[in-house]
């Protein structure tokens, strides 16, 4: 297939620079101000050494990927919020040049499910959003493989940042604002950590999982969500004297979203400790499945995308 | 974890009813005769009750020289006076029947100012409107008694009850301004 990438931050870099070893080729890649393109396939190396160089990418401008011939656009730019532009804009256009999308961008699949689909419909073209939910972790595809009318429910942890911090607090007995500040020097944590704190970036990913449940029907604002900056550590010594921890656990069903710090045992499935996710799929017939593993980073995601251009019908 | 087997979730659905299944504890004295017991335990299962547990003090004598029993049983509310008049009718002595016993225990934590919110009123609230007995409390006041503080609670419920006790503490914590963490529930934790 040939790519084209919007969005060359960690997520989109790697995706151009993973792409050759799945038999994919770019022929774009463009962050907000420039692009390079080449339909014959752009010079990947030189373009991420030129780019760590602080150069730009290269002398189009990021409209003109629409322009080349392309199979599937990757849309990573940064996730946005409310109406989810300019990201929705870039799939609607792909999807109305009947192009496949595969999106590592969370917005428009979390604030405009129905619309995205709505587009899908009218498009020879699909879109797959495996990378917004769990970065490596592959969920949504195991949801389809089970079916999604046989899933009851999606739970579990899937913001490392948060789950870091907690994991120290209980460990090490210290308070949330030493934890964070350590977690900001390691770079675990972002300078403005707010989104993963506040429950945000993991109450998107819940939302997403309750559109694909629900087929649709949920945005952020439908969400019930409370973050981990006032948990204390006294909270989290609590919890251990009966054998339990606290964690961001996120909840997804039919019925709704909902996001905050829960007690769970503290030696059980859902305690992962660190940086790392777990998503606990509860099916109709067959129990609870468990898939843990790393759940953002640049190559990570890149693999949850590849995977989805690899899940592509022929256009 | 592991390969333990799953805990049903569902309840046997001919024992639920609308009102669900509810935990009582009814304490009998016996006169000291084989077969007694048996007799006294009949018409509770012939009523629609569920026996949990049975206590049998023989050691104890009661003031009148019989031997006290304790039953827990569980059984639709609406059922439980029928369990009741079955052993009256039955000629058993019932020393005491009610909801005393609960079937289910879970624990949350609660963060904030705690001490200046009236601990103990919240406490209360949560017995109140949550319809749950508190077990046993842990504080955590690192900072002072005027500071942020933590407190574990473990509370006693009715079986099958633990969304809606949650859902009352919830709106009682938002109500005086506290964080609760509530236990995980549904799936394997």
């Amino acid at each position: 297939m040939r790519l084209a990438i919007l969005g060359a931050g960690d997520v989109g870099r790697s995706v151009a620079d993973l792409a050759g070893e799945y038999d994919h080729e770019v022929v774009a890649l463009a962050d907000s101000t420039s692009a390079v393109v080449d339909p014959d396939g752009i010079a990947v190396d030189d373009i991420l050494e030129r780019k760590a160089g602080g150069e730009t990418l290269g002398t189009a401008s990021p409209d003109d990927v629409f322009d080349t011939d392309y199979d599937v656009l990757v849309e990573a730019t940064p996730t946005t919020l409310g109406d989810a532009e300019p990201g929705f804009t870039h799939v609607k256009r792909a999807l109305e040049a009947d192009r496949h999308v595969v999106l590592a961008n969370k917005g428009p699949v979390a604030e405009r499910y129905e619309e995205l689909r709505a587009l899908e419909a009218d498009s020879a073209g699909s879109i797959r959003f495996e990378a917004t939910v769990g970065g490596a972790i592959p969920v949504l595809s195991t949801i389809e493989d089970c079916t999604p009318q046989a899933v009851t429910a999606v739970r579990g942890v899937l913001n490392g940042t948060a789950n870091f911090i907690l994991t120290r607090m209980a460990a090490e007995g210290l308070d949330y604002e030493h934890v964070l500040g350590e977690a900001q020097d390691l770079g675990v944590a972002e300078a403005d950590p707010t989104f993963d704190v506040d429950g945000t970036d993991a109450a998107l990913k819940f939302v997403i999982l309750a559109n694909v449940l629900a087929d649709g029907g949920f945005s952020l604002a439908d969400a019930t969500v409370e973050g981990i900056q006032s948990i204390p550590g006294s909270a989290l010594d609590l919890a251990a004297e009966d054998g339990r921890t606290i964690r961001l656990i996120g909840e997804a069903t039919r019925d709704g979203v909902r996001v905050g710090p829960r007690l769970v045992p503290e030696n059980g499935a859902l305690a992962v400790t660190g940086t790392r996710n777990i998503v606990q799929i509860e099916t109709r017939h067959a129990g609870s499945l468990h898939s843990s593993g790393r759940g953002a980073g640049g190559p990570e995601t890149a693999t949850a995308v590849l995977s989805d251009v690899g899940r592509l019908p022929p256009l | 974890m592991g390969n333990a087997p799953e805990s049903g979730d569902e309840a046997d659905p001919d024992a639920e009813t609308d009102g669900g299944l509810r935990a009582y504890t009814v304490r009998l004295e016996l006169v000291d005769e084989p077969g007694e017991l048996l007799r006294a335990l009949a018409p509770i299962a012939d009523n629609g009750g569920n026996l949990l547990s049975i206590h049998h003090e023989r050691g104890n004598i009661t003031p009148r020289g019989h031997i006290p029993v304790e039953v827990d049983l569980e059984c639709p509310p609406d059922r439980f006076d029928d369990v009741v008049e079955g052993l009256r009718d039955a000629g058993v002595n019932i020393i005491q029947a009610g909801a005393e016993h609960y079937g289910e225990a879970v624990s949350v934590v609660l963060v904030g100012n705690l001490v200046e919110t009236d601990l103990s009123n919240t406490l209360s609230r949560i017995e109140d409107e949550a319809d749950a007995v508190v077990q046993d409390l842990s504080l955590a006041a690192p900072e002072g008694t005027n500071g942020i503080s933590s407190a574990r609670a473990r509370l006693a419920i009715d079986s099958g009850r633990s969304g809606d006790v949650l859902a009352a503490i919830r709106s009682i914590g938002t109500d005086k301004d506290l964080t609760v963490v509530e236990p995980l529930l549904g799936g394997e934790a």
